[in-house]
């Protein structure tokens, strides 16, 4: 059979064409370097926009040149100039003031041209993006978990910030205790949260999805466990759910406590409401509706609609097992946070997974 | 009978005027015993000097070894090698130590060592002071371990950020003992800076001006001022912190008024010129081994040695750079920003000039040459990365990151480390009439090479990637894994080529000591113009000077047409007994020249020509002072009254006894 063979110019045509369209593909969305939950080099928001815009072309690549070419001068001179035994002495020259004139003025011209830029970068940083849909959050760390109100919407949460895509959030940053640093890379650089001041800083979502975030000052044993998430979602979704959120659960049904109904599953809820309010669970925690009030660890009032535990220490999972883990003995996943192990039985751990899980 | 050096040139090119190198018979014949009285209560600098290098080195591998802790808990994610408490006190404990009981007092021996030499002088200016400063160091360095047994060490970071360092919030009672040692060891320092000041700056030989100082010399100069300046911010930042921890008050506690960032400003105040401080020496050392190695004088004396000042002021205008994320406003940071910026033109300077003196040399790879060309190679890129540091805006994603952890380590390691090896390496047969192998010096620079790279280059990437930093674990779906392990491995070569040096110390001190030449090196400052290792009194007359390179006349005519001598009839060094009767200098008078000498342990000054220089005898007293201050550190350490009384008690005494007993032989 014979195999048809591609005229020259037909087969130039079409390489132009794919390397163009190869091209075109990369220039029309900015591609997503490592796909890593915290990454840098991932900017999903005009925050972490701008920073990355400084560092890759003004910053970065200068500095991968002026490596280049400082590396090579020095590799280039130590083979160069290898001596040998017997060799005679080299010319003795010690110093050429024209060439440290210029080899000190040029690398200031270059650094003044990036703290050029970079003041350009801190001016458009320090004022967020003017919209009529701003949100306010208010930020406080403690060890080690994170609590977030929202003033103008009467909504205090933990460890799970939910904000919509697109609008700035106004973050003003504090501390209970010792100084945390509130960073999501994908979406922002980092500030700290100082006890006895307030840090201001904004942000923004482009786009929806779950961002990963860490506490980035050491704060004490269980810094490396001090984790949040940001869930960055439609205008319409994060209405509903901070509609939720300022309500109670139950609260439709007439009042703030699961109320009995047939089946065992919701029955193991009830005794689990019952245990949580009856035990040392409400020193610490806020379930509002409840009498639980403490404010020493986070509010679990709608916790049930969180995705991760203990600042996400870890994720929830379908059977519930890391939920459990965490009420059979929170020292041996997260030695030395102020939860107590409580040695409950396992049924009392059923029980009282089961009570959170609804707290929706 | 002199041992041919290795870097001599084949021909000389005109004749040579240098007076033979004298030594001493005696003075070898006499093997060098490592303990005992002569070594607790010795003022010679150049045994403390070695007291400092043996405890520095000590202290490095404990350093060393707490890194391996660390980078073996972070091999892989989720891991539980250490437990967060554990793993929280060793990187406490890993960059305290390196930092104030390694880098630091290697630094201050070698300098010790070599810089009175340089200069043409008998001792330290304070030789007395100078054993002070050792013990205190020792004292200082024991005090901070005995944490790990009584209670724990410090958790809160080496930089113990308050209101982290504040009662009830995490810190443990190592906090305590890291304050007062540090507090101890700031004393020494200082103390030791003093010495070195006035020693650079009124022991000169004759005819050794500034502008012919060793640059290594000029470092340890401004080093010195550094230290002078920078560590009283330190000290009232740790008696403040003393404070609230045991009396209640609270200048860094908001809920009594005060404001967590006063202890940082206060601390890296310090702690910004405290880097500096760590890097400066070490730069001085790579200026004077290139030049040797290259077989050509230093490029840019001048742009080097001013350089070095510029740095030593823009450090104390730079310290907020490690504030960038706290909210000091866009004003406040942009002009730390700019200073961070600026301070990298000097130093950009002195790579360049470096490269210059390489240029057109003729290079001679000895290993303490490939250490200096590693120094230059790592250290471009710690100042690379630092300059993205010094953006506000980049750093915001960058601080409190692997990021910094990298960049870090290419300055330290990469930087001071490798520089400290090189020191090592050119003085090693100076000290100790041995050389250092070159073999096994060959496969410890590979392995550090390649160990270094692969532990600490991937932590850029690790930060970049949202790792932050002193985190004792992290979860295995953020990517992070691979480069961990990486990093890791690297660090266990890293440990293995630091054994590869041990190994080189003992062998080197295990084979016997034959002739060594003065100047095995053919090098040209004023270390090498006496035997290796030196007489007690180091030089049998005062040198006089008339250039830079003081051994390489004979390559570079003095204008004026000046013979090139070293020695001549000049005013004669007389001192007391030392410890090696036989070492004891005759006088010189006017006119003899050092074929004449002769050891004879009677004389004692007799020909005083009216320029005698004494030189103190052996004294324990140093040692008893800075005992004593131990014990009032133990004093405020504990707190049952009982304790602090009895500790205070006792430690007064001593130091009132050493105080008086110090007096009491000056007046002698």
């Amino acid at each position: 059979m014979r195999v048809p063979r591609l005229r020259p110019r037909a087969a130039r045509a079409a390489l132009i064409l794919g390397v163009l369209s190869l091209l075109a593909s990369a220039c029309a969305a900015p591609p997503l370097v490592t796909g890593n939950p915290q990454s840098t080099l991932d900017p999903q928001g005009p925050n972490a926009q701008l920073i990355h815009d400084l560092l890759v072309p003004y910053i970065f690549i200068p500095a991968v040149l002026v490596f280049l070419v400082v590396e090579g001068i020095l590799i280039y001179a130590v083979f160069k100039y290898r001596g040998k035994q017997g060799d005679a002495l080299p010319v003795q020259f010690h110093g050429n003031t024209p060439l440290e004139i210029t080899w000190t003025i040029i690398p200031a011209i270059i650094l003044i041209v990036i703290l050029f830029f970079t003041f350009r970068t801190q001016a458009a940083l320090a004022t967020p993006p003017e919209s009529p849909n701003a949100v306010n959050v208010r930020v406080i760390g403690h060890q080690w978990w994170w609590e977030f109100q929202y003033p103008d919407l009467g909504v205090s949460t933990a460890n799970e910030l939910h904000i919509p895509t697109g609008v700035p959030i106004l973050v003003s940053l504090e501390s209970a205790d010792v100084i945390h640093s509130f960073w999501v890379p994908l979406i922002a650089g980092k500030q700290d949260a100082i006890p006895g001041r307030v840090n201001r800083m904004w942000m923004q979502a482009n786009e929806a999805g779950t961002y990963s975030a860490q506490c980035a000052e050491f704060c004490g044993v269980q810094h490396a466990l001090m984790r949040f998430l940001v869930v960055a979602e439609s205008q319409s979704a994060f209405n509903t759910w901070a509609q939720n959120e300022r309500g109670v659960p139950f609260a439709g049904a007439g009042s703030a406590q699961p109320t009995a109904v047939a089946g065992s599953q919701q029955s193991l809820v009830q005794q689990g409401a019952q245990l949580f309010q009856a035990g040392a669970c409400i020193t610490c925690h806020t379930v509002r509706g409840t009498p639980a009030n403490g404010v020493v660890g986070p509010e679990l009032t709608h916790f049930g609609s969180r995705k991760s535990i203990a600042a996400n220490t870890f994720p929830k999972d379908e059977q519930g097992n890391n939920l459990k883990r965490w009420l059979r003995n929170p020292q041996a996943v997260k030695p030395g946070n102020l939860m107590p192990n409580l040695n409950l039985s396992e049924q009392d751990i059923n029980a009282i997974a089961a009570y959170l899980e609804s707290l929706r | 009978m002199v041992a041919t050096s290795p870097l001599a040139p084949a021909a000389p090119a005109a004749p040579v005027v240098l007076p033979a190198p004298v030594i001493h018979e005696d003075a070898h014949a006499i093997e060098q015993r490592w303990y005992g009285w002569e070594w607790l209560a010795t003022v010679d600098h150049k045994k403390i000097g070695i007291m400092y290098l043996l405890t520095g080195f000590a202290f490095f591998l404990l350093g060393g070894f707490e890194a391996l802790l660390l980078r073996t808990q972070l091999i892989r994610p989720l891991n539980t090698f250490l437990q967060p408490d554990i793993f929280n006190q060793m990187f406490t404990m890993h960059a305290t130590t390196m930092i104030f009981l390694a880098i630091m007092p290697i630094n201050v021996g070698l300098g010790n060592y070599i810089v009175p030499l340089m200069v043409g002088a008998a001792d330290m200016a304070y030789p007395r002071l100078n054993a002070f400063s050792y013990w205190l160091f020792l004292f200082g360095g024991i005090f901070l371990n005995l944490s790990f047994i009584s209670g724990g060490a410090p958790n809160t970071g080496w930089f113990g950020y308050a209101p982290l360092t504040e009662p009830g919030l995490g810190g443990n009672s190592g906090v305590d003992y890291w304050n007062l040692g540090l507090q101890l060891l700031g004393v020494a320092s200082i103390a030791g800076a003093v010495n070195f000041i006035v020693t650079i700056l009124k022991l000169r030989a004759p005819g050794l001006t500034f502008n012919r100082l060793p640059l290594f010399g000029w470092m340890t100069l401004i080093t010195s001022f550094l230290v002078i300046f920078s560590f009283p911010s330190i000290t009232v930042a740790l008696i403040l912190l003393m404070f609230d921890r045991q009396f209640g008050t609270h200048f860094y506690l908001p809920s009594g008024g005060g404001d967590p960032l006063l202890w940082q400003h206060l601390f890296w105040f310090f702690g910004h010129p405290e880097v500096y401080i760590l890097i400066l020496p070490a730069m001085g050392i790579v200026s004077e081994v290139l030049p040797v190695f290259s077989r050509k004088p230093i490029f840019g004396y001048s742009f080097i040695a001013y350089s070095g000042v510029a740095i030593g002021f823009l450090s104390f205008t730079v310290w907020a750079h490690h504030m960038f994320a706290t909210g000091l406003g866009d004003f406040a940071n942009g002009a730390f920003a700019t200073g961070s910026f600026l301070i990298g033109v000097p130093t950009g300077v002195k790579i360049f000039n470096w490269i210059g003196t390489m240029w057109g040399g003729s290079l001679r790879f000895k290993t303490a040459m490939l250490f200096a060309v590693g120094f230059i190679a790592m250290f471009i890129i710690g100042g690379i990365s630092g300059v993205s540091l010094a953006s506000p805006p980049v750093d915001f994603q960058q601080t409190d990151t692997y990021y910094v952890v990298a960049h870090i380590h290419y300055v330290l390691f990469g930087g001071a480390i490798m520089g400290i090896f090189s020191g090592m390496y050119y003085w090693w047969p100076k000290m100790f009439g041995r050389f250092l192998d070159e073999g096994l010096g060959r496969v410890h620079f590979w392995l550090t090479m390649v160990g270094f790279n692969l532990a600490f280059f991937p932590m850029h990437w690790l930060g970049t990637e949202g790792m932050p930093r002193r985190i004792y674990t992290y979860f295995p779906d953020m990517g992070w894994n691979f480069w961990n392990m990486a990093s890791s491995v690297g660090a266990y070569i890293l440990g293995i080529s630091v054994m590869v040096l041990v190994g080189n110390m003992i062998y080197s001190y295990s084979r016997p000591r034959d002739e060594m030449a003065d100047n095995p090196w053919d090098a040209a400052t004023l270390e090498w113009a006496t035997t290796s290792p030196p007489p007690a009194h180091n030089f049998d007359a005062v040198p006089v000077v008339y250039s830079r390179y003081p051994l390489w006349e004979d390559r570079h005519p003095v204008e004026g047409g000046q013979p090139a001598v070293i020695a001549t009839a000049a005013p004669h060094t007389s001192i007391d007994e030392r410890s090696h009767p036989a070492d004891t200098q005759v006088a010189v008078g006017e006119g003899e020249t050092n074929a004449h000498l002769a050891t004879d342990a009677t004389d004692h000054g007799e020909h005083d020509a009216g320029h005698a220089f004494h030189l103190p005898a052996p004294t324990i007293f140093p040692m008893i002072l800075a005992f004593g201050l131990l014990l009032i550190a133990f004093a405020l350490l504990f707190s049952p009254p009982i304790l602090k009384v009895t500790f205070l008690i006792t430690g007064v005494i001593y130091f009132v006894v050493a105080i008086y007993g110090w007096v009491k032989q000056i007046s002698e």
